[in-house]
């Protein structure tokens, strides 16, 4: 069975149609990535299977259970986990508190743990905390543990919210854009990144990315968006050799 | 010339690391001792000692209300709380720091709740010898412990949650009436509500009832408040709240049965220091709990980015409601507590002055810290008692005071600052 289908999901803002008749279909373990200049609806694609938006028309069903009409904070304990294009960071919290912030759903103590500090709330806090440490340590942002999250480089704050999306245990990962504004050397050891965790915790991810190098090398099948219409579908290098993308996207010179 | 500025610099940085070591070097225990030391001189000497200065009596607020009155006094003023306060407490923390660092770490030997109720202890004889010298002083002490609780409470929505509610004078208005009519129809025989249900004798184990009724009414208010505003952010909750704590107060003013815009008196004197006292720490222990765990720390995540807390499973509308009826409650028990006090409420009591006086303390003493609220609420109701001879003046003060933070600390004068109790009590490192 699929982890993530969708089936001819639409989306209207007022009478602006962002997404169109978009498919979707993601097996366990699979990195799928998702290309398209600016403004093509990438991000809202992102938006609507998160439930940050409801789709106009069209189902999404993650592992068989309809995800239309859920709010995000369900979506995600069901596991959609994701990081934000412009890193949407808590800028008071320390790097730890991120990162245990998402295993919100994953503590049952309740109130009455909160308000008086019962043993099972010390329990699961401290579990809650050593995965959260065995996390950041992944990353390599151990070091920032206490700091507060807006005084880090920028690399490790992308670093810190891809382990925050980990903490939930998602089934699937949606990282958009997670190179966005890295050199080169950040740009290397982000993908080693990705592609540990994919192989480590056999988890499927859903790509946005602009840097072809990135998609390429990483995604198993791409697909390309062009005014909120998918216009190909395919392995790398079907996507590279698609005349289509070539015109739309990729443009003449990349493709030698 | 500027030799001698050198050096003047020099003393002072060197006097400025002296004071600064000199502090880190003692802990809690040891300040605390200090203090019991000067309050129990002042106990025993203090009346005739402030005689010999040329001082009417022991003075009654460490000399700011003899100050304003009459500024002649001012050298023998400065003298008395010198002597009887500063130097005893200095001198006593110094020289007892050795010992009292010793003293606890021994201490945290033992599970962490047999120090805490030691500092605590000793904290209560503190208050309560300084309160014992007049009942000035034991009314100041209780309205400064009430002050504490509804400052930490509005901290929860305004400073945790990020949110600007105005509705606390409703809040403690709704719990003050609610547990008055609760005392006052069930143990005391009134005008309003005639004969006594109950014998007074046993009344006062009921109190904790009344409290917490008048905390549960609160909340329910607070339901009024959050089911129309939380739908959005923004503004929207200021404009509602304000709006509520009008409505409240009309309609206690339109209520005949709880005696209309005459007030509610003849509430049984159940509140006293050591009672008040107790409930403060309860309120600042269950508080703290909530904001350190991952529910409370989700409101800060809701706070800074609510589209990432969503998005990282916290349930957001679940999280602000919450604490916005935890913060209600608290609220609601102050205003129990203070009907207690007071023993008489009127619901001019509880309008926009009040309100004032409460985000004073608030943004004061810091958002989102415990220590901020107890700084804020002790330090703006210290400074109102203090001002009181300037009358009118007071109120041009205080909100001249508050700028002046505003300008150089916009968060307040403790903010972001976790109240981590095991920190506050271990052992002071000593430098060598």
């Amino acid at each position: 069975m699929s982890l993530l289908e969708i089936d001819r999901m639409t989306h209207y803002f007022g009478g602006l149609r962002a997404v169109h008749n978009y498919d979707l279909d993601i097996n366990p373990g699979q990195i799928r990535g998702l290309i398209g200049p600016n403004g093509a609806g990438k991000t809202t694609i992102f938006n609507l299977i998160t439930g940050i938006y409801q789709p106009t028309e069209g189902k999404i069903f993650l592992e068989g259970s309809e995800l239309n009409g859920r709010s995000p904070h369900e979506i995600a304990s069901m596991g959609i986990g994701r990081t934000f294009q412009n890193m949407l960071l808590w800028r008071h919290m320390t790097v730890l508190e991120h990162v245990k912030m998402a295993r919100y759903s994953k503590l049952s103590y309740g109130l009455i743990g909160a308000f008086f500090g019962t043993a099972r709330r010390h329990r699961e806090e401290a579990e809650s905390e050593e995965k959260a440490y065995y996390l950041l340590k992944r990353m390599g942002v151990d070091q920032f543990a206490d700091q507060i999250v807006i005084n880090l480089p920028y690399g490790a704050q992308r670093r810190v919210e891809m382990a925050r999306a980990l903490s939930m245990e998602p089934k699937i990962l949606f990282l958009d854009e997670p190179t966005a504004g890295m050199n080169p050397e950040e740009l290397v050891q982000m993908m080693e990144i990705i592609r540990n965790i994919h192989k480590d915790l056999h988890l499927a991810i859903f790509l946005i990315e602009h840097r072809m190098k990135v998609v390429m090398e990483l995604c198993e099948r791409i697909q390309t968006l062009v005014f909120g219409e998918v216009i190909a579908e395919g392995t790398p290098e079907e996507i590279q050799n698609n005349p289509k993308v070539i015109d739309a996207y990729l443009g003449k010179e990349t493709v030698e | 010339m500027e030799a001698t500025s050198e050096k003047l610099s020099n003393i002072t940085r060197l006097s400025k690391i002296s004071i600064r070591t000199f502090v880190s070097q003692v802990p809690l225990l040891g300040w605390l001792l200090g203090a019991l030391i000067a309050v129990a001189l002042e106990h025993f000497v203090g009346t005739p000692f402030a005689r010999t200065l040329g001082l009417p009596k022991a003075l009654s607020l460490f000399g700011f209300l003899i100050i304003l009155k009459k500024p002649f006094l001012i050298p023998s003023a400065v003298a008395y709380v010198l002597l009887i306060y500063i130097l005893p407490i200095g001198i006593v923390a110094r020289s007892s720091a050795s010992i009292m660092n010793k003293l606890v770490g021994k201490l945290l030997d033992f599970p962490m709740i047999f120090s805490v109720i030691i500092h605590l202890g000793l904290l209560y004889a503190v208050v309560h010898w300084w309160s014992d010298m007049s009942l000035y002083r034991n009314d100041v002490a209780r309205f400064m412990l009430i002050a504490v609780m509804v400052t930490l409470s509005l901290n929860i929505i305004n400073g945790y949650m990020g949110e600007f509610s105005c509705s606390h004078p409703g809040f403690l208005a709704l719990g003050a009436y609610s547990a008055s009519v609760f005392t006052v129809l069930l143990f005391v025989d009134d005008r309003i509500f005639g004969l006594a249900w109950l014998p007074k004798t046993i009344g006062p184990f009921f109190f904790p009832i009344a409290l917490i009724i008048g905390g549960l009414v609160a909340a329910v208010g607070a339901l009024a408040v959050a089911i129309p505003s939380f739908r959005t952010r923004g503004d929207y909750l200021a404009i509602i709240s304000l709006a509520f704590m009008f409505i409240v107060k009309s309609l206690i003013e339109n209520l005949e049965v709880v005696g209309g815009p005459r007030g509610l008196s003849s509430q049984p004197n159940w509140a006293s220091l050591p009672v008040v006292f107790m409930c403060t720490v309860l309120a600042v222990w269950i508080i703290n709990n909530f904001v350190r765990s991952t529910f409370g720390k989700a409101l800060n995540a809701v706070r800074d980015n609510e589209m990432a807390a969503d998005a990282m499973t916290v349930n957001t509308r679940r999280t602000k409601m919450t604490a916005f009826l935890f913060g209600a409650f608290w609220a609601g028990v102050a205003g129990a507590l203070y009907a207690h006090v007071v023993r008489y409420v009127n619901p001019g009591d509880f309008d926009i002055k009040k309100l004032a006086e409460v985000l004073a303390m608030v943004y004061f003493g810091g958002l989102n810290s415990v220590y901020g609220a107890i700084v804020g609420a002790c330090g703006i109701s210290l400074l109102g008692e203090a001002l009181r001879p300037l009358a009118l003046y007071k109120w041009i003060i205080i909100p001249l005071l508050l700028i002046l933070v505003m300008i150089y600390r916009p968060t307040g004068l403790i903010a972001f600052k976790e109240f981590d109790v095991k920190k506050l009590i271990q052992p002071k490192k000593v430098s060598p």
